[in-house]
């Protein structure tokens, strides 16, 4: 059988050379098409539109092939060029138009665009921002997401260079997506089961004014294009291939892969930014603008991406859909996401389209959708984020909850509770699965920094220390800072055992942060984002010296995967106790609680927190249907009998008393 | 670009000499589907390939489907670091049986 070629594989005409025809409106970006590839760009504003073209790494392009009017379908240009060699071409658009700020415009046709739908850009060099093709050919083989239950994640949120960077990490290619390949047995062993992965949408590293730095990479410039310079073949431009191989890997572990994504702004920040994409394609539609033209600021950086625009809206949903058709990605936590619930004016949306289209999106529909439910403009939205019953929240209540009570606060004892069996106060009818429990993330301390520093040490960052939150609810344990007290160093030890327990017995889906697990410090530095050195690095010679504290976290998130309860239940299938049996006290200066979490299916965890500083004898309620109490973990106790494998735990000789040292945490399960 | 074909103990050997980029890709694309064979022992042998780029890691992604397809088996040879490192980070490496010598390919595919 003779297969016809499709009748547009052939040009009409010539521009500037290159033989080309009508391009498609749909989709948009550019895509290899036969004979040629189809570029499509939307500008509703522009007067005229140029492609550029460039051989790889020329300064000078190759041709410019202006658009003619005849091949533009209401606001989208679309034009198939044919005979060009992709893999060698880089492109990007000049766009003319007013630049009348005041109305919104700032068209400038001498500067070369970046495509906001590349799959690829350069990523190096002079011209980092130029926009490539990509040839879309990777093997799957039969990769499927795992597609494990919201409520059985174990969630590690990592900086994909941070996390091998450091030359103790032993990888052959650090601070790379391989890198991270081959750290997966790590991941394994530790037991966590999903990755979040910090911003890997192409970002400007040198976009800093303090340091020069920008190293966490909220500050998105490709939001289609895996950051080239976080894959050990980027100058090779496989980078796509190679990120989806990490997709593929962890599949293969059975780990999910989450991606943290800022849809809430872009790197061209303010007037004063520069204009790399959407500036000069068509800077009234994608941003938020005062009357005056000036640019809303609900981020925190200078502009605020206008993403209840329908356009925008589409472009966003695009995107998504791109990382998880075709890169298998698993679910994507939102940045700032109350941004997300903005319209054109910054007001807030009581049914924002934005967030609704992509709680009912067909190809979304099993991926994770987690909201960081807060802006930089003072909206907080933990608890009330429109939620349609299908986002989840990163819960900062359950955080400073956490935090107030192991430090010793009074008055969070009946707050903690709430928080514990999955901040029912909150989301109650959307089950445990709403909740992102956490006690650290990449924003503010380490762990082992929030039981080390009263105060923020931020000298480094060149702001003075103004930057970076002051309220962190920590706690120095004696001593400020690099101590040798072997009390003072006793007390963080446990004060860390005492957050990661009580975090990973808690309902709703816990996230550690990368490196908490084995005493990673920033020098009490919490808002390290411009340092990329040792700073952040995570340094694997911890594994080695803080091998106790890694041991007793890769036993406690076995303790859950043991235990459903731990995970998910009505709240009254949990009982509360006190320093007598059935009696919590609730009162304002109680630091004591215990929690029976007892499904009534033969799966029983007691969980005992004392935030004092004295020991306190606890009443153990009887163990239900005949069991007896076995010691899971006691903080209080010297490592290794901290913590016991899961199944192993030894019966408890009183079974009727237990002691709670001080500032400890004390699980026990029946057998 | 400049294909061989030579016959070791049974076993085709097929070397490539030159660059395999997206200029020559098509070309070779087409000559190797030309000199496989439906069934038997294949060793491609990279030794004398300058330059592989994306579109290069391509062409071997489809001799690697058409060798499935087949009953044939393939071994590759004479990987340079830089394009074994390659491979390895995208996972293009774990298709194929790769060996450090035409000699020991034979032997690979023979036993």
């Amino acid at each position: 059988m003779t297969i016809l070629e499709p009748i547009d594989a052939y040009p009409t005409q010539r521009i500037s050379g290159f033989p080309v025809r009508a391009g498609r409106s749909l989709p948009f970006g550019a895509t290899v098409v036969p004979g040629g590839v189809n570029f499509s760009v939307y500008s509703n504003h522009a007067t005229a539109v140029t492609l550029v073209l460039y051989r790889e790494g020329e300064p000078e392009p190759m041709a410019e092939l202006p658009f003619p009017e005849s091949f533009r379908v209401g606001s989208v240009h679309a034009m198939t060029v044919f005979g060009l060699d992709v893999e060698g071409l880089e492109y990007g658009y000049r766009v003319d138009g007013p630049n009348l700020p005041w109305e919104g415009h700032r068209f400038d046709p001498s500067v070369v665009l970046s495509d906001p739908y590349a799959r690829m850009l350069t990523g190096h060099g002079p011209y980092r921002n130029r926009s490539r093709v990509a040839l879309d050919d990777f093997d799957w083989e039969d990769d499927r997401p795992p597609r494990l239950a919201h409520e059985d994640l174990v969630i590690y949120e990592l900086h994909v260079r941070g996390f091998t960077r450091h030359p103790s990490s032993g990888v052959a290619a650090p601070g790379t997506y391989a890198g991270l390949v081959e750290k997966i047995p790590y991941l394994k062993e530790l037991g966590v089961n999903c990755v979040e992965l910090m911003p890997v949408f192409e970002f400007d590293e040198t976009d800093n004014v303090f340091t020069g730095v920008n190293y966490w990479g909220y500050s998105p410039i490709g939001f289609f294009a895996p950051k080239a310079s976080y894959a050990a073949t980027g100058r090779s431009h496989m980078q796509v291939d190679e990120f989806k191989h990490l997709v593929k890997e962890m599949h293969r572990a059975g780990i999910e892969v989450l991606l943290d994504v800022v849809f809430n702004h872009t790197a061209e920040g303010d007037e004063r930014g520069p204009t790399i994409s959407f500036k000069g394609l068509d800077n009234a539609t994608y941003y938020m603008l005062t009357p005056e033209g000036y640019y809303y600021n609900f981020s925190g950086t200078g502009n605020t991406l206008n993403c209840n625009h329908p356009v925008v809206r589409g472009f966003v949903l695009d995107c998504l859909r791109y990382w998880a058709a075709e890169c298998h990605v698993d679910g994507f936590r939102f940045d700032l996401a109350a941004v997300l619930g903005r319209g054109p004016g910054g007001e807030l949306l009581h049914n924002p389209p934005l967030l609704e289209s992509l709680a009912y999106d067909p190809v979304l529909r099993d991926r994770k959708l987690i909201a960081e439910a807060w802006d930089a403009a003072g909206l907080y939205q933990v608890g009330s984020f429109p939620h349609y019953s299908r986002w989840s929240e990163w819960n900062g209540r359950y955080r400073d909850t956490v935090r107030r009570f192991v430090k010793g606060d009074l008055g969070v004892t009946g707050e903690l509770a709430t928080r514990m069996v999955g901040s029912p106060d909150m989301y109650s009818r959307r089950g445990t699965a709403a909740t992102v429990n956490f006690v650290t993330s990449h924003d503010g301390f380490t762990l082992r920094d929030l039981v080390s520093y009263d105060h923020k040490h931020n000298e480094a960052n060149g702001e003075g220390n103004r930057d970076g939150d002051d309220g962190n609810h920590s706690w120095n344990c004696g001593a400020e800072g690099d101590t040798d007290d072997p009390a003072v160093l006793a007390t963080r030890a446990r004060q860390q055992r005492n957050a990661l327990l009580l975090l990973l017995a808690s309902r709703g889906v816990p996230m550690l942060l990368a490196g908490d697990e084995l005493g990673r410090t920033q020098r009490g530095n919490n808002n390290a984002y411009c340092h990329d050195n040792p700073l952040t690095w995570l340094d694997w010679g911890l594994l080695e010296e803080n091998a106790d504290l890694f041991r007793f976290t890769r036993r406690a998130v076995a303790f859950r995967r043991a235990h459903p309860v731990l995970r998910g239940g009505s709240p009254a299938s949990v009982h509360w106790h006190g320093v007598r049996a059935w009696q919590p006290d609730w009162s304002a200066h109680s630091r004591v609680l215990a929690a029976m979490f007892d499904g009534g299916g033969g799966d029983c965890v007691y969980v005992a927190a004392n935030a004092h500083w004295e020991p306190h004898a606890l009443e153990l309620p009887e163990a239900p249907r005949g069991q007896r109490w076995h010691l899971f973990a006691d903080t209080g106790a010297a490592p290794p009998v901290d913590a016991f494998e899961p199944g192993e735990e030894p019966p408890l000789a009183n079974q009727a008393q237990l002691v709670a040292g001080p500032r400890s945490v004390v699980i026990l399960v029946t057998r | 670009m400049r294909l061989r074909q030579e016959s070791h103990g049974g076993v085709n050997v097929i070397s490539m000499d030159g660059r395999l980029d997206s200029e020559t890709a098509p070309r070779v694309q087409q000559e190797l589907q030309a000199l496989f064979p439906d069934d038997g022992l294949v060793v491609l042998d990279l030794s004398r390939t300058m330059y592989m780029s994306s579109a290069g890691l391509r062409v071997l992604l489809l001799v690697y489907r058409q060798a499935q397809r087949s009953a044939v088996r393939l071994a590759l040879t004479g990987l340079s670091d830089d394009v074994r490192a390659i491979m390895d980070a995208t996972g293009f490496l774990g298709f194929f049986t790769v060996v450090e010598s035409v000699e020991e390919g034979v032997e690979a595919l023979t036993v």
